[in-house]
């Protein structure tokens, strides 16, 4: 492979899951350096924001920025999550990261932690994730024995407690405020933004949500500093990324990217094109909620947030899905709403009808029966879908199946006309309608919505009063860093 | 008889709920364990949790209706979850389900009459690179082929003292 790992070499070294071969190889140094000379938690956060280093979930939020929206003097207790909920169709990044150097997070949670004065971190991992889990909890055990968690760390009265929590398979709680009412035991359902977590997050707590990727990338840019960092990278978009590549490619896998770097380059060089020598037809660059690229841009891109924009998509988590010429859209496109008509919370109208009438709108396609008017309807709810939700899953159905619709219409032309794939020839969907009745939806008139001024209470004014067996005993967790 | 933990996993739900600001917290991670115990999640066991949990029933059967992941009627010795995400229907995916039903007699959604499988379709399971894969229990078995599922099977089914019929 051309392309050297900086920041996650780690993943490679064999055994590094085990304390001491992470020690040997520099290991807890910097969190060691941290607290022993005394670098202020401001500091840090300087580090981080001055090294650009952005959200890898998929938002690209900078993440010293969102550490300095912390309050400061409050005496609520804080919190710190790492979001190992991993979802995003295409992704598969931080597994790597959860099973070959889980030391390098829980390192990079520990500096997080101080930055900003949380005194718990929780590690949210997505159930599937067995092996990841285990990796974690047996790396928090030995650095906690080790004496790099708990209590008066290294003797500078700072205190971290570090526990896993298993998700269970809802897609959802990897956006922050479901991964946070997850957390509470609740239903994974996003909340209304602001106020953010920052400011009222895990039990009304300050809290901080971050990726994996992200807080694993932080021991390496306390060790070697902001500069280093901006080596690589684009002035926007500063540092290196991990990129999960899966589908027709020849050489599927994790890679730890500069951005910045020529799309082209990457997928003829490092990836070795598309597997068995096809063409190729389609990417989704992002995981599979981003706008789907066609060769032409994709090639065209370099792999940094702004260049991917520029060209009609968007980097998200950094999972790319490769289809060659064999591949047929109207398939994908069923695939891609089946998941995200399953994985809707059901809390957001548009989301919840939507993701369920563009499902069957396309499945009815798929099984040659589609209603008439299907795609200008398509079109037409997709439109209702984008944008009017509380969190982005509505969204992301949205673009890449719109973006397929209107990059490949000849295909959704061909199977409504005949029946059949272009591609493929057949009928993939053997099944009638899936309802066994006809499928009519009516396109609803405008609705006129209440305007804020003519309701009685505003929500700002309602008092949360929480019942008697819903507060929560936060005693000891003010208790643990005073 | 109404569903119980063995004392020692009682103990564990105790203890991990104290990890939390709140004891509601503690459902999903008390759910994760009651499946680890007896392999699906019944309403009985729901009571239970929530008894010692000291939480609304309620809350209960909120989370466990929520996430898919914790079964609510009894699956196989081997839960076969095979993941029909995008990236492994690229590769092949909807073979592997259809070798699985043809060739060892799997059923989505039921159990084989032996009781040692049952069948599931399941969204991404996060191991796209090495698709078509499939989470059989705790496990990943990733890049199936059918030689490999073969040799999976064969041993599962002599592991349970079946042989092959």
């Amino acid at each position: 492979m051309a392309l050297e790992k900086h920041v996650f070499g780690g993943i490679d070294i064999p055994g590094n899951t085990d304390i001491k071969v992470y020690e040997e190889h520099g290991g807890y140094k910097n969190w060691k350096n941290v607290l022993q000379n005394k670098m202020q938690p401001e500091e840090v956060i300087e580090v981080v924001k001055a090294s650009g280093l952005r959200g890898r979930g998929g938002a690209g939020f900078p993440t010293g920025l969102k550490w300095s929206f912390v309050p400061k003097g409050t005496d609520k207790p804080k919190f710190l999550l790492c979001n190992a909920d991993e979802s995003e169709p295409g992704t598969f990044k931080d597994r790597e990261i959860l099973e070959k150097d889980p030391h390098q997070l829980i390192e990079g949670m520990a500096i997080a932690a101080y930055a900003f004065g949380a005194q718990t971190a929780y590690v949210y991992l997505r159930g599937e994730f067995v092996k990841g889990w285990k990796m974690v909890e047996a790396a928090i055990a030995q650095a906690r024995e080790a004496g790099y968690l708990g209590e008066n760390i290294f003797g500078s009265g700072f205190n971290l407690e570090m526990y896993t929590h298993r998700g269970a398979g809802a897609y959802i709680c990897g956006e922050e405020t479901a991964l946070i009412e997850s957390l509470e035991g609740k239903r994974g359902m996003p909340r209304i933004k602001p106020p953010f977590p920052a400011v009222e997050g895990f039990y009304r707590n300050p809290t901080v949500v971050n990726n994996v990727e992200t807080l694993a990338a932080v021991p390496k840019i306390i060790e070697n500093g902001a500069e280093w960092y901006r080596q690589w990278g684009t002035e926007k978009s500063p540092g290196t990324k991990l990129w999960s590549v899966c589908g027709h490619v020849e050489r599927p896998g994790v890679y730890e990217v500069p951005l910045g770097y020529p799309m082209k380059k990457f997928f003829e060089e490092d990836l070795g094109g598309c597997w068995k020598g096809r063409k190729l037809k389609a990417v989704i660059p992002g995981g599979s909620s981003v706008f789907t690229m066609t060769p032409d841009e994709f090639l065209a891109c370099d792999m940094d947030y702004e260049s991917i924009v520029e060209h009609g998509s968007m980097l998200g988590s950094g999972g790319m899905i490769i289809m060659d010429e064999t591949t047929c859209m109207v398939e994908m496109a069923q695939v891609i709403a089946t998941f995200y008509h399953h994985e809707s919370c059901g809390q957001c109208t548009p989301c919840r009808e939507g993701t369920g009438w563009v499902h069957k709108m396309i499945t009815d396609i798929e099984a040659g029966q589609p209603q008439p008017g299907v795609k200008d309807l398509l079109f037409d709810v997709m439109d209702e879908m984008f944008g009017t939700t509380i969190c982005p899953l509505s969204d992301s159905i949205v673009m890449p199946i719109k973006s397929m619709m209107e990059k490949f219409p000849e295909e959704f032309d061909y199977y409504i006309r005949e029946g059949k794939s272009m591609i493929t020839g057949k009928t993939r969907m053997a099944h009638k309608r899936i309802d066994d009745k006809p499928n009519v939806y009516r396109r609803g008139e405008p609705f006129n919505y209440p305007k804020a001024e003519n309701f009685t209470t505003s929500f700002d004014t309602v008092a949360h009063e929480t019942p008697e067996h819903e507060m929560p005993d936060l005693r000891y967790f003010r208790k643990v860093n005073g | 008889m109404a569903y119980q933990l063995s004392p020692e996993n009682q103990e564990r739900v105790q203890q991990i709920s104290k990890r939390y600001p709140h004891a509601r917290s503690g459902i999903l991670p008390a759910l994760h364990i009651v499946m680890a115990e007896s392999g699906w999640v019944s309403k009985d066991a729901c009571d239970h949790v929530a008894e010692l949990l000291s939480v609304p029933k309620i809350y209960v059967y909120e989370a466990l209706t929520f996430y898919t992941y914790f079964p609510q009627k009894p699956v196989g010795k081997y839960h076969v979850q095979v993941c029909h995400g995008i990236s492994c229907n690229l590769r092949g995916s909807e073979d592997t389900i259809r070798y699985l039903k043809e060739k060892h007699g799997l059923k989505e959604g039921e159990v084989t009459e032996d009781g040692l499988f049952c069948l599931d379709r399941v969204e991404c399971l996060g191991a796209c690179g090495n698709a078509p894969m499939m989470q059989v229990n705790d496990d990943y078995f990733e890049d199936l082929t059918e030689e490999k599922i073969d040799e999976l099977f064969d041993g599962w089914r002599k592991a349970a003292g079946n042989g092959h019929k």
